[in-house]
């Protein structure tokens, strides 16, 4: 299929159907002031020159970095072979076809997808995706209220703050609420959701009490700061007012950590790019979506399911699709809801590469030099800022972090996230850096890190310039 | 097309059961035939207001998806749970088992607007 525009012949001749002499006269009825005024594009540019531009370009991008940059999105080793099985021609397309039946292939890869998220999830029903994970929160969120026709969802502050923002956009303009749960500030507990202040949030119930009108209690785990957050019990306090529990997880984590069908969560959001998709700007990213079996006419987007054709042979069909917007229009389940074939695809080959064990290695040697992370910093005098347990991200206390963080990338190091940039209005993390590990983080970056975050803290001690900063003591010329 | 004597309708063929105090409510045969083999029935909660011709729930059928609306105000006291593991009723049996809601009426007025039989036969057939 050709995607070229129409030709200048083309245009004429549409015009002339239409009795117009001009493009302008065409868009005549629309007012002046909100008409772009022509767009201002350099020249054409030879292939030469585009592959030259495209090389400077390029070259911006700071490669050598030591990243120690998560907060969302996460730096795994992407096997070869994943690349090479998803750019097969038949798979390129980020669309589900709308004439499914046709494209078997397709439609099982994308059962496949969704059978290994159901084993990681522990809930058996999963979407054929949705664009990130964010939005992914936001349809978990949704479904919440359609099931429960309640109207309000208490999401904790441990939650992304993108991904908090994201529900507010979703949900506000539909009537709903959003509240924030916020986080425990000291004892053993630190950094995790205040569930005393969420048992507060949902309100008397029971006992005669009229009945809750929480619709969902949203957790990350990990949480944002990285966090274990007690989810058993948060999905406690949510059923016991009739609330249903959402998760928003990690992956790769779940090779690890209890599956969210098994702590009692009904349904589990999450950002699939830790599996095999490079952190790249904007995206194409991942949204994972799954949901108890109860909540299946819930579940936005669509599903692929399995059967068999007339003749007894095995065939993978569009599920449960008359809830779709190309069916329902504005009574659809939701309409915003992509599905990122290739990228599904792209984290079924990486599952089917690592199989269980591989997941889990890349989930426990990523917390293990995670902690090898921590106790270096808290030798370089950056202790964490939170008590609970984590696994592989942590905020570390950094006085003036925002100054420290940009001296470190002069040094090469991108030194985590300084949490004021996204929870600006937060004065427990004011002075923090949220950093992370995974299996790619080697020993000597955190060597590295470690050295320059000392130097960067005995500097300030001592009142040293920034000399002493540029060059730090033991660095590698 | 069955269309009983006795049963007010709607013009989104709803049909209900006037029983004084009270009104069971449920789809006609006509329009059970038209969605095809139901698959699903979403039903409201007991306690809800209802107003009239608010959508209290949702059909699904192999084809299509539906609202359903309330062809009078009134409280729902009672839904017909068996819809929930036998959707199938609604086509075989639209105005005894596969019933949908009972509704306590809030506005006995509002029967006045709905359809006698006959009224309804010359709807689906005109």
């Amino acid at each position: 299929m050709a995607y070229a525009p129409h030709t200048e012949d083309d245009r004429r001749r549409m015009l002339a159907a239409l009795g117009l002499d001009s493009v302008d006269e065409l868009f005549a009825g629309i007012p002046p002031s909100v008409r772009a005024a022509g767009i201002d594009l350099p020249a054409g540019l030879s292939e030469i020159e585009l592959a030259a531009e495209l090389s400077r370009l390029a070259a911006r991008n700071r490669v050598d970095l030591a990243s120690f940059l998560g907060a969302g999105v996460y730096r795994h080793y992407v096997p070869a072979a994943v690349d090479q099985l998803i750019s097969r021609g038949e798979f390129a397309t980020a669309y589900t076809p709308y004439q499914p039946e046709i494209s078997q292939g397709t439609l099982q890869t994308i059962y496949e997808y969704q059978s290994l998220m159901a084993a990681l999830t522990g809930l058996g029903v999963v979407s054929a995706s949705h664009y990130d994970g964010a939005s992914a929160t936001a349809e978990a969120g949704l479904m919440t209220f359609r099931a429960t026709r309640r109207g309000r969802l208490l999401v904790s502050r441990g939650v992304h703050p993108h991904y908090r923002e994201t529900l507010r956009t979703y949900l506000h303009p539909r009537g709903f609420t959003v509240e924030e749960v916020p986080l425990a500030g000291d004892g053993p507990s630190s950094g995790t959701t205040d569930l005393a202040a969420l048992e507060t949030a949902l309100g008397p119930h029971g006992n005669g009490a009229a009945p809750s009108d929480v619709a969902g209690v949203v957790l990350a785990q990990p949480s944002f700061y990285g966090v274990l957050e007690p989810m058993a019990e948060a999905g406690r306090l949510a059923h016991a007012a009739g609330a249903l529990f959402v998760a928003v997880v990690e992956p790769i984590s779940l090779a690890v950590l209890e599956p969210p069908g098994e702590y009692g969560a009904d349904i589990a959001a999450g950002e699939g790019q830790p599996l095999g998709v490079s952190p790249q700007l904007g995206g194409p990213y991942l949204g994972i979506l799954a949901a108890t079996e109860a909540l299946t006419r819930q579940v936005p987007g669509r599903l692929i399911g399995k059967t068999h054709d007339l003749d007894g042979k095995r065939a993978y069909v569009m599920t449960l699709r008359a809830r779709e917007q190309d069916i329902r229009r504005e009574r659809a389940a939701s309409n915003i809801c992509t599905n990122q074939a290739l990228i599904a695809l792209v984290a079924t080959v990486y599952l089917a590469l690592l199989g269980p064990h591989g997941l889990r290695d890349v989930a426990a040697l990523g917390a293990e030099r995670a902690h090898e992370l921590e106790r270096a910093l808290v030798r370089a005098g950056a202790p964490r800022v939170h008590a609970a347990p984590y696994l592989n991200e942590f905020a570390v206390r950094v006085p003036d972090a925002g100054a420290v963080h940009a001296r470190l990338l002069d040094l090469g190091i991108l030194a985590g996230l300084p949490l004021a940039t996204l929870e600006p209005e937060r004065e427990d993390v004011a002075d923090a850096l949220l950093v992370c590990a995974t299996e790619l983080t080697t020993s000597e970056e955190i060597d590295r890190f470690a050295r320059a975050m000392g130097a960067e803290l005995a500097g300030r001690a001592t009142g040293a310039g920034e000399e002493v900063l540029a060059v730090p003591a033991g660095m590698p010329a | 097309m069955d269309v009983p004597d006795d049963l007010r309708y709607t013009d989104e063929h709803e049909w209900l059961r006037d029983e004084g105090e009270s009104a069971t409510v449920g789809i006609t045969a006509y329009a059970a035939d038209q969605l095809g083999d139901v698959v699903f029935v979403e039903l409201p909660a007991v306690g809800r207001e209802l107003k009239a011709r608010e959508a209290f729930g949702v059909i699904e059928s192999v084809k299509a998806v539906s609202d359903l609306y309330a062809p009078v105000a009134g409280e729902v006291t009672e839904v017909n749970e068996e819809l929930a593991t036998r959707p199938e009723l609604v086509n075989v049996d639209p105005y005894r088992s596969g019933w949908m809601l009972k509704l306590r009426l809030t506005h006995r007025e509002d029967l006045d607007e709905l359809r006698d039989a006959d009224s309804y036969r010359g709807f689906i057939s005109g």
